[in-house]
């Protein structure tokens, strides 16, 4: 018997973005103030996790066609790539540069390589709890 | 407050000690995450519980005691790397469960002509 | 010319992440592998020989000066072991690809294998004790995933042990450092060691030393051992050979490096129970070794030997000890993989892993029996292999401390690895040929060629001392003198 989830259904269609813009915003607002890479990360997986509770794992397949180990190692080569970077110009390793930059709209702001660190954190902590969290609901994979 | 603090990490402690000692395989993995939340704890208690300022540099108007973010940053590094451990002894868990039957970790002890 | 420190951390993540998108391509993987290690080994010889030139170097992360900042110090003892790590983990590489199924390969083996390089490189590295116990959880995690891969039900059974006594000892990891840091103030190695000096013997200090010991103790396999011959015998040969080979030595070396560095205030405690810990691991390793007919337990106990005798050099406390101690780790390291190869080759020739119910393997494959005796001699330490050296300068150092006993205890090991690998060799090695003709197993050509290779290392060692040497001694010099040390990382 198929149970009645309407409500669950219809509810995360919204929510879902909601989670999802909150966790962009923790992602930038970790520059200065609480938030940052880890914590964003880990919203767009509980976003990602609420899909999968919510509709069956082959329909969000469908929708989200990401192998998520590789997302994972995506992220991990972002983090570990900017501190290379300053290798390049030769610094000392993981070295982080920033600018300000006037952006239309937003006015002001700070853009540094610290992003793409934060960016690869993310990556790769959404990477690793779906990962771990699908391959126990499938019962199988590695 | 670091008085409190301590008596909550020995109970944090004693709890995960019980349940790390249980035959239940389940039950020693939360008693792990139990004792990585005590420990995260000592390492905040250690660094003095206090309120004062942000210790950033060009916040030089204030004068008054500064927070000592260290612990914050070990304990942040802590947390991340215990999230990975757990989740990753969740997963081996449920195969060991799957693979010899049994969550008993007395029944997991190996035959003797091993 | 600094960031050349970081690589032997960074290349083996960057490459192990580009293998996980490259999963389908064997070819490919292995070449990338090949390629990557031995650019490893070309910087790692840069880097030792810039290092025995300067002096010890340092790179601060993110440009941040000690002791605030993270940092990686390459002191002569880091890098010579970083070197040898990155020239064992090439050779079992090499045996891998022919012992690891196409299975294996597509489930991310190699790119854990070089994740769980890179953690241990980051552990001989780093200068901080907090990134210690990141390295360690690096190397940690990348093992456990390793000794479960394949989910066969033992693997299982012992990776579950295996995972949990670790967690339990990192936790005490924690511990240990946030008591310290509650204590001293601070994280980098030198800066704690400059503050020790000045608080001079403490009994809250030894305490913690205490905690750090027993930490240690338990990843290194020193008295803590339990876990060790069960967890090292369940994994394919190529990953049970990187583990018998560093897992244990980066244990040893955080004991070698906090207690000549950090804890060096009250020797008569502290350096005492290490000394007697080490006697008890080396009798009770003898033990084992003499106890087990399955071969693999017999290689687990001479990783458990090994340990004992390294650390005997810490309760004689000088210079030629410690360089005895230094050129012991980097022969056990290269030994101990190729005896843990030898072994799983010899379960994969004969299907038996007693050594009773084989027999007679040199008939068909010489130069394979041959190699057995190069491992014994060599782990015995008999001219002219690689443990002879450590093993004289080992038995200078504790003849000039005067402790007679750990002398006797630790060269009467010695007969007993010879006699527990000898009674393998007769056995199975020589006599009757079990394996008829038709029956007989190709030897596939990387397997031996990888032993033989390893075989040729500690041959060098052996005979090229006086190549090496000048690099022990420097590392030796400064393990005797932490001075030097402090004043490399905090004096500029």
């Amino acid at each position: 018997m198929r149970i009645n989830d309407v409500i669950l259904r219809t509810v995360v269609r919204f929510v879902v973005f909601i989670i999802l813009t909150l966790a962009i915003y923790l992602f930038f607002a970790g520059h200065y103030s609480p938030g940052g890479g880890f914590i964003g990360g880990l919203v767009i997986a509980s976003a990602f996790v609420l899909l999968y509770v919510t509709f069956d794992i082959e329909k969000v397949k469908k929708g989200i066609p990401v192998d998520f180990k590789k997302v994972a190692a995506l992220g991990v080569f972002l983090a570990v790539g900017t501190g290379f970077g300053s290798v390049l110009f030769g610094v000392d390793f993981l070295t982080q540069a920033a600018k300000k930059f006037h952006i239309p709209l937003l006015g002001e702001k700070e853009l540094g390589t610290v992003m793409l660190f934060e960016l690869g954190v993310a990556l790769t902590v959404v990477g690793v709890v779906m990962t771990i969290i699908v391959s126990i609901a499938e019962g199988d994979g590695d | 407050m670091e008085t409190l603090m301590i008596l909550l990490i020995g109970v944090l402690v004693s709890v995960a000690t019980y349940l790390v000692l249980s035959r239940n395989v389940i039950r020693v993995i939360l008693g792990t995450a139990v004792l990585s939340h005590a420990v995260h704890l000592l390492i905040l208690t250690i660094g003095e519980v206090k309120k004062g300022e942000a210790p950033l540099l060009g916040n030089q108007t204030a004068d008054g005691p500064y927070t000592d973010a260290l612990p914050q940053a070990l304990i942040l590094t802590a947390i991340v790397i215990s999230f990975a451990v757990t989740a990753f002894v969740l997963v081996l868990a449920f195969r060991a469960y799957k693979t010899n039957g049994t969550d008993d970790l007395e029944k997991l002890r190996g035959d003797e002509y091993d | 010319m600094t960031n050349l420190m970081a690589m032997p951390l960074v290349l083996p993540i960057l490459m192990a992440v580009l293998l996980i998108f490259l999963r389908n391509y064997r070819y490919v993987q292995r070449v990338l592998v090949v390629v990557t290690l031995l650019v490893m080994i070309g910087m790692s010889i840069v880097l030792l020989q810039h290092v025995h030139t300067d002096g010890i170097l340092r790179l601060d992360f993110g440009g941040w000066q000690p002791p605030f900042g993270i940092l990686f110090v390459a002191d002569p003892f880091a890098v010579l072991l970083v070197l040898i790590a990155t020239i064992v983990t090439l050779f079992c590489m090499v045996y891998a690809f022919s012992s690891f199924s196409a299975r294996y390969e597509r489930m991310f083996a190699y790119p854990l294998m070089l994740l769980m390089l890179a953690g241990v490189n980051g552990s001989f590295l780093t200068g901080d004790i907090f990134n210690l116990f990141v390295c360690f959880e690096v190397m940690l995690l990348a093992s456990y995933a390793l000794i479960a891969l394949g989910g066969r039900t033992e693997q299982l059974r012992e990776s579950l042990k295996y995972v949990i006594t670790n967690i339990i000892a990192s936790w005490l990891f924690l511990v240990a450092i946030a008591f310290l840091y509650g204590t001293i103030g601070t994280l980098n190695m030198a800066h704690i060691a400059q503050r020790v000096q000045e608080v001079g013997s403490d009994p809250l200090i030894t305490t913690i030393a205490l905690f750090f010991l027993i930490v240690f103790a338990l990843k290194g396999g020193l008295l803590l051992f339990f876990w060790l011959p069960g967890s090292y015998s369940v994994p394919p040969v190529p990953i049970a050979a990187m583990f018998g080979a560093l897992l244990t030595k980066v244990g040893m070396y955080a004991i070698i490096r906090t207690f000549t560095l950090m804890f060096t205030a009250q020797p008569e405690i502290t350096h005492q129970l290490i000394t007697i810990m080490a006697i008890i691991t080396l009798i009770a390793g003898s033990l084992g070794a003499l106890a087990y007919r399955d071969i693999r337990q017999i290689a687990a106990f001479n990783v458990i030997i090994g340990v004992g005798f390294v650390l005997l050099a810490l309760g004689a406390n000088n210079e030629a000890a410690y360089a005895g101690a230094i050129y012991y780790m980097m022969h056990d390291m290269v030994g101990k993989a190729m005896l843990f190869l030898i072994c799983g080759t010899m379960i994969y020739l004969t299907k038996q892993e007693r050594y009773d119910d084989m027999s007679g393997l040199i008939r068909h494959y010489p130069l394979f029996g041959w190699m057995f005796l190069v491992v014994m001699v060599s782990l015995t330490g008999m001219p002219p292999f690689s443990g002879f050296v450590g093993k004289v300068m080992m038995g200078e150092g504790l003849v000039a401390s005067g402790s007679y006993v750990s002398l006797a205890i630790g060269f009467g090991a010695s007969v007993i690895i010879l006699y527990s690998l000898l009674r393998v060799m007769l056995h199975a090695i020589f006599g009757e040929t079990m394996i008829a003709d038709e029956d007989k197993v190709k030897l596939p050509k990387p397997m031996l060629l990888s032993i033989v290779v390893l075989g040729a290392v500690s041959l060098y060692l052996g005979t090229s001392a006086e190549m090496v040497l000048p690099y022990v001694t420097d590392a030796a010099r400064v393990l005797a003198d932490p001075s030097i040390y402090i004043e490399a990382i905090l004096g500029k």
